[in-house]
């Protein structure tokens, strides 16, 4: 059975637009222009249970109130979804004990406590039994080595020791279901990685059901294997996170490295010369023409080593995020939930 | 039932433990707000003209001697301890603007119990460093009042008092939740303030008001906050008025109570979960 279903999932809101000068501001007093903001739109997914599942999308481009919708936070303009059944805007106590939503940017602990006293509370509040409520306490304060700051205030916390505390809370419960919104947001690498190998561990072991909304590729390139594309309301994409880069780079980068420092001046008709650091060479090859190209250069030229990556995903989904109005024209049609419930990856490939 | 008893009791308890991590700001806070009593004593001194040579102890302003009046504006004072709920209203607007009203939407609990027993634990605390503060002040104020009344009217003080919490509750939750409708709400808390200063009898006894004005303010429950637990103590009610009173306080918690509830569903489903 899916953990989530979303069909059709669409929100708006209206957004008072204030035009520019102390004029239009009094005349803002008497009458006031809105303009409809389509945060989500027409939008459809599945996710099965043990899932993790990336949603990636620029600022603004609807994740966040995704997650808020299914975290029964707020309410649709139209459509469905069910999580493990339950109609998140419902807000049955049943379902929130069954989810914990994470924001990166919202601190839920109580700041002036040792976050000890929000996790009793938290026990009381979830209903924990006092021995499984130590248990799960002593695994994650251990997992996420915390356990000597647990009696500390957390206003004296650092940034990722804070949210560190605030995953803690949220899985104290065992929910079935995870919200991360940009979990590692302001982290330094190290407590980014700390949080990501936490994660990771803790869903094998746990089978949860995890969706996750990060800025970071890194923290999505370690986590997941599906993604969710949104961009302006839209799903652009939904699956394997591999594919992503197949289907959205139509270029590879072919490194070469010549025998000597007298670099070809003819490369550039094989693709775009992005560095020259001789003898070495990187060109951004379309992706059908590599064969072509490898065969020619390696027949003409004296070459010693020769290496095809494919372009890091950042900047493919960077590339994505950037083109997607032009992109969105030609692929008119794509993010229509399929039978499955997934998005059609054939119209956009 | 039990479950919940044991949430509130610990939500209560964590509240405690926040109010006195900061003993030092807590305690001055508390001992300043008895520096207007000093003041307000000595301003009816001056209306009354205490220290003139035309006053006589007999002299009286709409029924009141100075003794009633600094009797009632202590007794006022009193009930405003139970009534007054600073800063509840504009932080469940801080709450809404913000997006920090997440934790009471996407947890099992209750936002306005939560809230309740949150208020409780701030009133438990400060009536335990007050205590001391106001048993001085009214030692030294001794020969202003009348005397105790019977059992029967100061159990209705008692239960006036609770009131006078509820009904403040109640009142303010319900100004900081119209910031579902509207986010800037200060405007509004502070025109409600100034409301609730006048027509609690807060400033003045409300029966030196005009009648035409006493007549309407009888049917609303600004009373309850100050002028009604201390007019009790200072026995301007008989039996049946008291029970009277205590019947339509009781009625107005209800109605607030009510009020409340549709309020918080209603704002909750318009919830917008501005704030990123």
């Amino acid at each position: 059975m899916p953990a989530i279903e979303v069909q059709g999932l669409a929100k708006t809101y209206r957004v008072y637009q204030k035009r520019e000068g102390l004029l239009a501001s009094i005349g803002g007093l008497f009458r006031r222009e809105y303009k409809q903001v389509h945060a989500v739109e027409n939008i459809g997914f599945s996710i099965e249970t043990g899932e993790m599942v990336a949603f990636l999308g620029p600022n603004g481009a609807g994740k966040t109130t995704t997650l808020k919708l299914l975290s029964g936070l707020i309410f649709p303009t139209a459509g469905e979804a069910r999580v493990f059944g339950h109609v998140p805007w419902k807000r049955e106590n049943i379902y929130r004990r069954r989810f914990s939503l994470v924001m990166g940017q919202k601190n839920q602990l109580w700041w002036d406590l040792p976050a000890q006293e929000s996790f009793r509370l938290h026990k009381e509040i979830y209903h924990i039994e006092e021995g499984p409520f130590r248990e799960r306490l002593d695994e994650l304060t251990n997992l996420l080595e915390v356990v000597d700051l647990v009696g500390q205030p957390v206003r004296e916390l650092s940034l990722g020791e804070r949210m560190r505390m605030e995953l803690i809370a949220a899985l104290l419960h065992s929910p079935d279901i995870l919200f991360l919104d940009e979990p590692t947001i302001g982290l330094d690498v190290v407590s980014q990685r700390r949080v990501q190998e936490f994660l990771k561990q803790y869903q094998a072991s746990h089978s949860i059901t995890v969706l996750l909304t990060s800025h970071y590729m890194k923290d999505v390139e370690a986590l997941c294997k599906r993604a969710i594309i949104i961009n302006e309301g839209h799903i652009i994409h939904d699956g394997p996170l591999a594919e992503v880069v197949d289907r959205f780079s139509h270029h590879k980068i072919v490194e070469f490295q010549f025998a000597s420092n007298q670099i070809p001046g003819d490369l550039h008709r094989f693709g775009q010369v992005l560095e020259t650091n001789p003898p070495r060479v990187k060109l951004e090859v379309v992706r059908n023409q590599i064969p072509g190209t490898l065969a020619e250069v390696l027949a003409h030229y004296d070459v010693e080593d020769v290496s095809v990556h494919e372009r890091p995903l950042e900047e493919v989904i960077a590339e994505i995020f950037t083109n997607n109005r032009s992109r969105e024209n030609e692929t008119e049609g794509a993010g229509l939930p399929t039978e499955d419930g997934r998005a059609s990856l054939s119209a956009q490939s | 039932m039990w479950a919940r008893v044991r949430v509130n009791w610990f939500i209560l308890r964590t509240c405690i433990e926040e109010r006195l991590v900061y003993r030092g700001d807590f305690a001055f806070a508390t001992l300043v707000r008895f520096l207007p009593i000093v003041t307000q004593i000595f301003l009816w001194g001056a209306i009354y003209g205490v220290h003139t040579e035309a006053y006589s102890a007999g002299r009286k302003l709409n029924s009141y001697t100075y003794h009633d009046m600094v009797a009632y504006y202590l007794l006022a004072m009193l009930a405003r301890a139970f009534s007054s709920m600073p800063g509840l209203a504009s932080g469940i607007a801080r709450d809404v603007r913000e997006g920090t009203i997440k934790k009471y939407l996407t947890q099992p609990i209750d936002m306005l119990s939560y809230l309740f027993w949150h208020r409780m634990a701030h009133k438990l605390v400060y009536y335990f460093v007050a205590t001391a503060p106001f048993v001085l002040v009214f030692y030294l104020c001794r020969s202003y009042f009348p005397g105790w009344p019977d059992a029967f009217t100061i159990t209705a003080w008692v239960i006036s008092l609770m009131l006078a919490f509820l009904v403040g509750f109640l009142l303010e939750s319900l100004i900081g939740l119209i910031a579902f409708w509207y986010l800037e709400v200060s405007s509004l808390i502070f025109i409600f303030s100034m409301l609730n200063y006048f027509l609690s009898g807060h400033m003045i006894p409300l029966d030196w008001l005009p009648e035409t004005i006493t007549a309407v303010i009888q049917f609303l429950p600004f009373k309850y906050l100050a002028y009604f637990p201390a007019a009790i103590m200072l026995d301007r009610f008989d039996h049946p008025e008291l029970v009277y009173e205590l019947s339509v306080g009781m009625a107005w918690v209800i109605v607030l109570l009510v009020a409340n509830r549709i309020a918080f569903s209603r704002g909750a489903r318009r919830y917008g979960a501005f704030g990123g």
